[in-house]
C-alpha cells in the first residue's frame, strides 16, 4: 500500500512540480545570445589570435630571440632573424601556423620583450589551409596606436642598454 | 520452436549519441537482454603519454588538459603536484587554496555536464540546457583566470599561470549562490521523477566486492558504500584544512550514483566557499630559482630573473632520478600521475592512471542481464570521458 501511495504521489505531485520548473522557464529571458549579430565581450585575459606589439615610437618590439618558438608546445612558430642598419635584431620572417597552434599562451608568457600577445580575435575560419599561416604582416599591429587594448604593457619605450643609464 | 538459444551481436557506436565520444560497445543480445557487453576503445587515441615523454616538464601541461577535457583543472593539478613532488617544491599557501577552489568548481562543472548528458540519455531533455547554462558561469571563471575557456592550463608547476583576477571572489560567490539556487530546480525535475527513478533504480548494479575487484574509484565506488576518497585518504594540496563530507550510497545502482554526484556538487560548493573565505594573501608562484618561472614583471626588470626565465624556457629544468606517484580525486575518481625522472630535462616515463578507463572496465558487469536500453543508462552513469580513456 505504501509503495502505491509513493508511486501515485510521484506521478501526481512530483512530476507536475518538475513540469512547473520547465514551464517557469518559458517566461524567462533567454540566456543565449543572437550570436553573429551580438557578441559576448571576452575576458581581458582571453587568448585568441596572436598579434605583435610595437613600441610607442613605432619600432617593432620583437627581437627574434626565439623564446616564443622554444616555449611553444605545438612547435608552430617559425622565424628568421636579421639585423637592421643600426645593428638591432629583428624578425625578418615570423610565421605562426594557426592550424597547429593550441592557443595555450605560452608564447605570450615567454616573450621577454612583450612583443607577442594573444588577442581577442577568435573568428578566423577560411576555406584553404594556406591562409592559416599568419605572417608578420598579418600580426604586426598598425602604427600609431594609442594603447594595447587588451593587456597592460610594462615597458613602453625601447630600452637601449648602456646609453643614458644611471649607475647604481 | 527449437530449444537452443540464439543470440545476436549488435554494435553500439563508435558513433552513437549516448556513448559520449567514440566508444564502441559490442553487445551480445538474447532478445532484448544483454548477455555480454564488450567495450572496444582506442578510437580517440592521441598518444598523450608518449607526447609528454618527449617534452620539457612545463610544456606538457597543455597536453594534460586534453585528456579529460571536462575537468582540465583537475588534470593540471594532478600533473603539477606530481612534478612538484619529484622536484620537492613547496608551493605558497595562497596557491593551495586557490587550487582547491578552482578544482572543486571544476568538479561541479564536470558533474553538471554529466548530469545534463546522463539525464538527456534517459529522456529529460530540458536538464541538458539547464546544466549547461550553469556550467557556463564556471567556464567564464576559467576564461577570466587563465584566458581559455576549456583548455585552461592555468595551474602550473610551482603555482599558477598568473595571479587570480581582481573580481575572482565576486565571481566565485556568484557561482556558488546561483548553482545552489538552481540545484533545487534539478532536484524537483529529477530526484523524485517517476520516469527517472524507473530508468535508474536497480539498474547497472555493482556490488561493493566487485567494485573493489575492478579497481573502481570515485562515485562509482562510493555508490556501493565503500568509503574511499583520495581527498580524505591521502590529502593533497591542503585538503585536510577543509570540512566536507563524502557521500556514500547503498545499493550501487545508477540512482545512488546520481544522488552521490548531486551531493558531491553541494559539498564542492561548500569547499569552494571555505576556500574563498579563507584565501590567504601571498605570491602566486613559489620562489624556486631555476625551476619555477619567475613572475613576468621581474623578468622585464631584473637581470637574474631574466636569466632564469631564458634558461627555463629554452632548457627546462633537470629532474632528479626517481619515480613519484601522485593521485588526486578528479570528478571521475582517482586520477594518478606516475612520473619517472632520469636526470635530464624530459621525463623518462609518464603514466596516467585514468579513472574513466578503469571504471569503463566494469561495463560488462554493469550491463549483464539488463535490457538494451539500460546499457545507455550504465554508460551514462559511469561518467566516462573518452579523451581520458584512450589518452
Ligand atoms: S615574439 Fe618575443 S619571444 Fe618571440 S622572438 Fe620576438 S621577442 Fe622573442
Ligand atoms: S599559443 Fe601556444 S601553441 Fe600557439 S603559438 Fe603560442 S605557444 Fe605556440
Amino acid at each position: 500500500m505504501k509503495e502505491i501511495l509513493t508511486a501515485l504521489g510521484r506521478i501526481f505531485i512530483r512530476m507536475p512540480i518538475g513540469m512547473l520548473v520547465v514551464l517557469k522557464h518559458l517566461f524567462k529571458k533567454p540566456v543565449t545570445l543572437d550570436y553573429p549579430r551580438k557578441k559576448k565581450p571576452m575576458a581581458p585575459r582571453f587568448m585568441g589570435r596572436q598579434y605583435l606589439e610595437r613600441y610607442d615610437d613605432g619600432s617593432e618590439r620583437c627581437v627574434s630571440c626565439g623564446l616564443c618558438a622554444a616555449a611553444c608546445p605545438a612547435d608552430c612558430i617559425y622565424m628568421e632573424p636579421a639585423e637592421n642598419e643600426k645593428g638591432e635584431r629583428y624578425a625578418k620572417v615570423f610565421e605562426i601556423n594557426l592550424l597547429r597552434c593550441i592557443f595555450c599562451g605560452f608564447c605570450e608568457e615567454a616573450c621577454p620583450e612583450e612583443a607577442i600577445f594573444m588577442g581577442h580575435h577568435y573568428e578566423f575560419s577560411a576555406d584553404n589551409r594556406d591562409s592559416f599561416i599568419w605572417t608578420k604582416e598579418d600580426m604586426l599591429v598598425k602604427h600609431p596606436r594609442k594603447d594595447n587594448p587588451f593587456k597592460t604593457l610594462f615597458r613602453r619605450v625601447r630600452k637601449v642598454y648602456g646609453v643614458g643609464e644611471k649607475k647604481g | 520452436m527449437s530449444a537452443e538459444k540464439k543470440t545476436i551481436t549488435l554494435n553500439m557506436g563508435p558513433q552513437h549519441p549516448s556513448t559520449h565520444g567514440v566508444l564502441r560497445v559490442k553487445l551480445e543480445l538474447d532478445g532484448e537482454r544483454v548477455v555480454t557487453a564488450e567495450p572496444i576503445i582506442g578510437y580517440l587515441h592521441t598518444g598523450i603519454e608518449k607526447t609528454m615523454e618527449s617534452m620539457l616538464y612545463y610544456k606538457a601541461i597543455p597536453a594534460t588538459d586534453r585528456m579529460d577535457y571536462l575537468a582540465p583543472m583537475s588534470n593540471n593539478l594532478g600533473y603539477c603536484l606530481a612534478v612538484e613532488k619529484l622536484m620537492d617544491i613547496e608551493v605558497p599557501e595562497k596557491v593551495k587554496w586557490a587550487r582547491v577552489c578552482l578544482v572543486e568548481l571544476t568538479r561541479v562543472a564536470s558533474h553538471l555536464v554529466w548530469l545534463g548528458t546522463h539525464s538527456m540519455d534517459l529522456g529529460a531533455m530540458s536538464m541538458l540546457i539547464y546544466a549547461f547554462r550553469e556550467r557556463e558561469l564556471i567556464i567564464d571563471l576559467y576564461e577570466a583566470c587563465g584566458g581559455q575557456r576549456m583548455m585552461t592550463s592555468y595551474i602550473r608547476i610551482g603555482g599558477l599561470a598568473s595571479d587570480l583576477p581582481a573580481d575572482f571572489e565576486k565571481k566565485v560567490r556568484n557561482i556558488i549562490k546561483t548553482i545552489r539556487e538552481k540545484m533545487k530546480d534539478y532536484d524537483k525535475l529529477l530526484t523524485e521523477n517517476p520516469i527517472f527513478i524507473m530508468r535508474t533504480k536497480g539498474v547497472a548494479v555493482i556490488s561493493a566486492e566487485d567494485a573493489i575487484n575492478y579497481c573502481l574509484s570515485g562515485p562509482m565506488l562510493r555508490g556501493c558504500g565503500v568509503d574511499y576518497d583520495v581527498r580524505k585518504a591521502n590529502p593533497y594540496s591542503g585538503y585536510e584544512n577543509f570540512d566536507f563530507d563524502v557521500p556514500l550510497g547503498k545499493n550501487g545502482d545508477a540512482y545512488d550514483r546520481y544522488l552521490i554526484r548531486m551531493e558531491e556538487m553541494r559539498q564542492s560548493l561548500k569547499i569552494a566557499e571555505q576556500a574563498i573565505d579563507g584565501m590567504p594573501e601571498g605570491p602566486y608562484r613559489a620562489h624556486v630559482p631555476g625551476v619555477v618561472l619567475p613572475p613576468k614583471e621581474d623578468v622585464l626588470y631584473k637581470m637574474e630573473s631574466m636569466i632564469f626565465h631564458f634558461k627555463i624556457i629554452t632548457d627546462g629544468f633537470k629532474a632528479p632520478v626517481g619515480s613519484v606517484y601522485q593521485a588526486i580525486e578528479s570528478p571521475r575518481g582517482e586520477l594518478g600521475f606516475y612520473i619517472t625522472g632520469d636526470g635530464t630535462n624530459i621525463p623518462r616515463r609518464v603514466r596516467v592512471r585514468p579513472p574513466s578507463f578503469v571504471n569503463l572496465g566494469a561495463l560488462p558487469i554493469l550491463t549483464e542481464g539488463y535490457l538494451l536500453a539500460d546499457v545507455v543508462c550504465a554508460i551514462g552513469s559511469i561518467d566516462i570521458v573518452l579523451g581520458e580513456v584512450d589518452r
